[in-house]
């Protein structure tokens, strides 16, 4: 049970190894074995998004991926989101409308519009709030968090 | 209403740590490591209610990898004494018998033992290795049953106080209280119409996204230090170091951020039993709790049961109020059924009150404060009947509210005299609001108002300034930050200095880095921990210009300050200047701020929302929401309306879905977010939000803690509004499809 497998992924773009249990969950992996701990656990069974993380091309709950079956997938992470030192405009929208209290349900929503965005650049307030159901916010009530995104749609950065 | 003009308070600067919330890089509760870290698991009850017969921990200890475990019996055993934790005296062995069970269970959840191992998975393992024997008994699970003779008991050895005074009566009623003033029998008799109808809630629970985290390590040189995530560092210094029977000092807390609290994380849980673990084996101990041990194994908020009693006169002035309150406390006495008393008719100017509350334990979580605790279930009554009484007589709903609103002298049945408050403004307000007078078109819409209050406490706060040569400072204050109030903190102490709020550099210092701060609780924040960086900022300016006068060779009575300038006669210097200067004139300036407010203020919040029920499936669907509040003077209005916003979303999820969900023999049968059913994005429009601004005259910039007052009216508003839209009251939460189609079925037959 115990005995370690050797996995070959990559994380926001640099290729990476690690040694994982098979039972441990690809948010474990990422957290405990990597150390990037910007995607949280809330739940660990998939209900509050809290640990989204985009798997090639698909937003994931981390927690419901297991860290062997990262082999060969490209994972974007909060951690790989802002482009270098400059944050991404849904970054820079979310500090603006002030769509953050507490912040740790932050880095999935930030992944999960980002997952929205490259796909649907326009989307409708609707679309955004089907969209983003999948996680689960105690504080803001939303409101900042669906302006926040308007805003990021509808800024040049993300347009092009 | 305020009309002082400010250059940085009324602002809404990006907050000082959100570069690092919207990366990934700020540290919570969970994410902290160190060398050598042992990942725990607690064990926990899977009975309501049963003695313990026997705990035998040997196979988890033989298991690899487990370095420690601990049970009650590790505790120091001293004799049993009450503590003040900062909430009022309890007895320090309900406070340990919370952390690890002794003797019984008494709710299921209930943490029992805990291990220490070199990861989570053998951890768990060996939390399963544990054989505990429990001889189970007889639960009790609403306050109803709880206080019917004979019913099984929480405490064998709880007695009731009745008004104040110890009793020899035994049985699950801890505190009986009554409020009254003015004559309440020829009250009702002078009222033309007269309403009297009973309410349940259900036990709901804080929602945090962030499970409870805590690592301690029991050091070699005898300190205890804590990392964890907390409502207050210094809370869980006092109650460890009161546990573990060790002075304060030897206790370091770092607060790591912490990503939601509403009440719930003011508590200890898991501190003092990390520290345990750490003690016995020498190495760092992290413990953190599941979704299931948040929902199972800490502080809900109490269901409740109440009666309310209003009668009025046709002209439509309220002259008589009577209330029964009985809340579940949970495990442990401390239901916040007091407040709930205090704020049930604390919106109205009323001659006549009667009003009864019971603080009753059942075997369920032992109940903690959620956002204005004990208000929302109490005002959910209340403002349910005042609505019938408006449709009785005919009078608009806000109109009805403002003939008998609360304002500056009014008594309260609980005792003080209102100062300078904001209800008649918020009401007024709510009946100009665009939404209250938008036309609702459509079947099975209506509209629903409601008002609620809630205090703001003082206690102590502390902080620290130290100027920079750049001009700009770096300041510790001591509360952790829930929701950007490092921002509202920081900009009342740039006001002062007439810098720029991004020229505070501000940070959460631990327990041995800043003096005592009380807990991030209470709507006191902004307001105490604001009053502290307020003081602060003025000693730094007070050494400032004595710093110019030095230099200047005038008095330092001479030197003026306005907007970061000092000026005497022609001699000038902007605060930037001066502070290149500290060395050649003195040395660094450190600026402090102790305090202990009084004069906090009360906040008066008022919903308007618009609903659409389903007759097919009893799904109540919002269609538009207006939150109405005082914030005396909104700091930082984004985080105000944020605040506000939040407060609504709770509260609209409390009205018609949120719930524990007990089998009969007390286990929660829905203990996951996929059951317990939060409101998503998808659930909810965007609530519109209406700040209010009556200065409090008991704070520097009139500040009104925010945090709390706007969860109380939603779900009375929500009631009232699904009558107006299905011709049903509801007077029992949550309003879920099951319970609206039953009322709807009701009213058919």
């Amino acid at each position: 049970m115990h005995n370690k497998v050797h996995v070959r992924t990559t994380i926001n773009g640099e290729p990476r190894e690690f040694l994982c249990e098979p039972r441990q969950s690809l948010l474990e992996c990422l957290r405990d074995v990597l150390g990037l701990t910007g995607a949280k656990e809330g739940c660990n069974d998939g209900n509050c998004g809290a640990c989204t993380v985009i798997m090639d091309d698909r937003i994931v709950a981390s927690c419901l991926v297991l860290g062997v079956e990262a082999e060969g997938a490209a994972i974007t992470t909060i951690e790989g989101i802002s482009q270098g030192s400059r944050l991404h405009p849904i970054q820079r929208a979310f500090l603006e409308n002030a769509a953050l209290q507490c912040g740790i349900c932050t880095p999935g929503f930030i992944v999960a519009a980002k997952a929205l965005l490259d796909r649907e650049p326009h989307p409708s307030e609707e679309r955004i709030r089907t969209y983003l159901a999948n996680n689960l916010c105690r504080c803001t009530g939303y409101d900042k968090i669906v302006r926040a995104v308007q805003q990021a749609a509808a800024s040049e950065e993300v347009a092009r | 209403m305020s009309d002082r003009e400010y250059a940085v308070v009324g602002t809404r600067p990006v907050r000082h740590d959100g570069a690092d919330k919207v990366t990934g890089r700020a540290l919570y509760g969970a994410d902290f490591q160190a060398a050598d870290l042992l990942h725990g698991c607690v064990l926990r009850s899977p009975h309501s209610h049963a003695r313990i017969l026997r705990i035998d921990t040997s196979k988890a200890m033989a298991l690899p990898g487990v370095k420690a475990v601990v049970t009650a019996a590790d505790f120091p055993q001293g004799p049993d004494r009450m503590v003040d934790l900062g909430d009022g005296d309890v007895p320090i062995s309900y406070v340990r018998g919370n952390l690890l069970a002794s003797g019984k269970v008494l709710y299921r959840g209930h943490a029992v033992a805990a291990v220490a191992a070199v990861n989570q998975h053998i951890a768990e393992e060996a939390a399963g290795l544990i054989e505990v024997e429990y001889q189970p008994l007889p639960c009790v699970l609403t306050a109803p049953e709880a206080m019917q003779e004979g019913a099984p008991l929480v405490h064998e050895d709880l007695k009731t106080k009745e008004l104040g005074q110890p009793t020899d009566r035994a049985g699950n009623v801890a505190e009986h209280l009554r409020f009254a003033m003015g004559d309440i029998d020829a009250g009702f008799a002078a009222a033309d119409v007269v309403v009297e109808r009973e309410f349940r809630t259900a036990t709901v629970h804080q929602g945090y996204i962030e499970p409870h985290a805590a690592t301690a390590l029991w050091n070699n040189d005898g300190r205890v230090l804590i990392w964890c995530s907390t409502q207050g560092a210094f809370i869980v210094r006092d109650v460890t170091a009161c546990v573990l029977d060790i002075p304060v000092s030897r206790l370091k807390v770092t607060p790591m951020e912490i990503g939601g609290g509403f009440g719930g994380k003011i508590t200890v849980y898991l501190e003092p039993v990390a520290a345990l673990l750490s003690r016995k084996c020498g190495r760092p101990v992290k413990l953190v709790m599941t979704r299931k041990d948040v929902f199972e194994g800490t502080g809900p908020t109490p269901g409740s049961f109440i009666r309310v009693k209003i009668g009025a006169r046709n002209d439509g002035r309220i002259t008589a109020a009577q209330a029964y309150l009985a809340y579940e406390a949970g495990a442990n006495p401390g239901s916040m059924v007091v407040p709930g008393a205090m704020c049930i008719f604390a919106a109205y100017d009323i001659a006549n009150v009667a009003i009864d509350c019971y603080d009753v334990v059942v075997n369920k979580p032992s109940t903690q404060a959620y956002r204005a605790p004990g208000a929302t279930n109490a005002a959910f009554a209340a403002e349910t009947v005042v609505d019938e009484i408006a449709e009785k007589l005919a009078l608009d709903p806000i109109e009805f509210r403002l003939r008998n609103a609360a304002k500056e002298g009014t008594r309260r049945a609980d005792g003080p005299k209102y100062r300078r408050i904001g209800c008649v403004e918020v009401l007024e307000t709510m009946k100009q609001h665009p939404h209250y007078n938008a036309p609702l078109a459509g079947p099975n819409r209506g509209r629903g108002v409601a008002v609620g209050f809630w205090f703001n406490i003082g206690f102590p706060s502390s902080c620290n300034i130290s100027v920079n040569a750049d001009g700009t400072v770096n300041l510790v204050e001591g509360s952790t930050d829930i929701g950007g109030s490092r921002t509202s903190i920081a900009m009342q102490a740039a006001e002062v200095l007439g810098i720029a709020a991004e020229d505070v550099n501000p940070s959460v210092g631990d327990t041995d880095s800043v003096g005592y701060t009380s807990m991030t609780g209470g709507s006191r924040t902004t307001f105490a921990t604001g009053w502290a960086a307020w003081e602060a900022a003025q000693d730094v300016m007070r050494q400032m210009k004595e710093r110019a006068a030095k230099l200047w060779g005038v008095d330092a009575a001479a030197v003026t300050a306005e907007t970061g300038v000092f000026r005497s006669g022609e001699n000038k210097l902007t605060f930037r200047e001066l502070a290149a200067r500290l060395v050649e004139t003195g040395g660094p300036i450190v600026g402090r701020g102790a305090v202990n407010p009084k004069g906090a203020g009360g906040s008066f919040a008022g919903s308007i929302v618009d609903v659409e029920v389903d007759p097919e499936t009893g799904k109540v669907s919002i269609l538009r929401f207006t939150s109405v509040q005082d914030a005396g003077k909104a700091i930082h209005p984004s985080y105000v309306e944020g605040q506000m916003q939040g407060g609504s979303v709770q509260g609209i999820g409390w009205a018609l879905n949120e719930e524990y969900f007990m089998s009969s023999d007390g286990a929660m049968l829905n203990s996951s977010f996929l059951d317990y059913r939060m409101p998503t994005a998808l659930d909810l429009p965007m609530i519109d939000t209406a700040i209010v601004e009556v200065p409090n005259p008991g704070h520097p910039f009139g500040v009104r803690g925010v945090g709390e007052a706007n969860i109380v009216p939603p779900p009375a508003a929500i009631a009232n509004a699904i009558y107006r839209a299905a011709g049903v009251r509801m007077r029992r939460l949550p309003m879920n499809p099951p319970a609206i189609m039953e009322a709807i079925w009701d009213q058919r037959d």
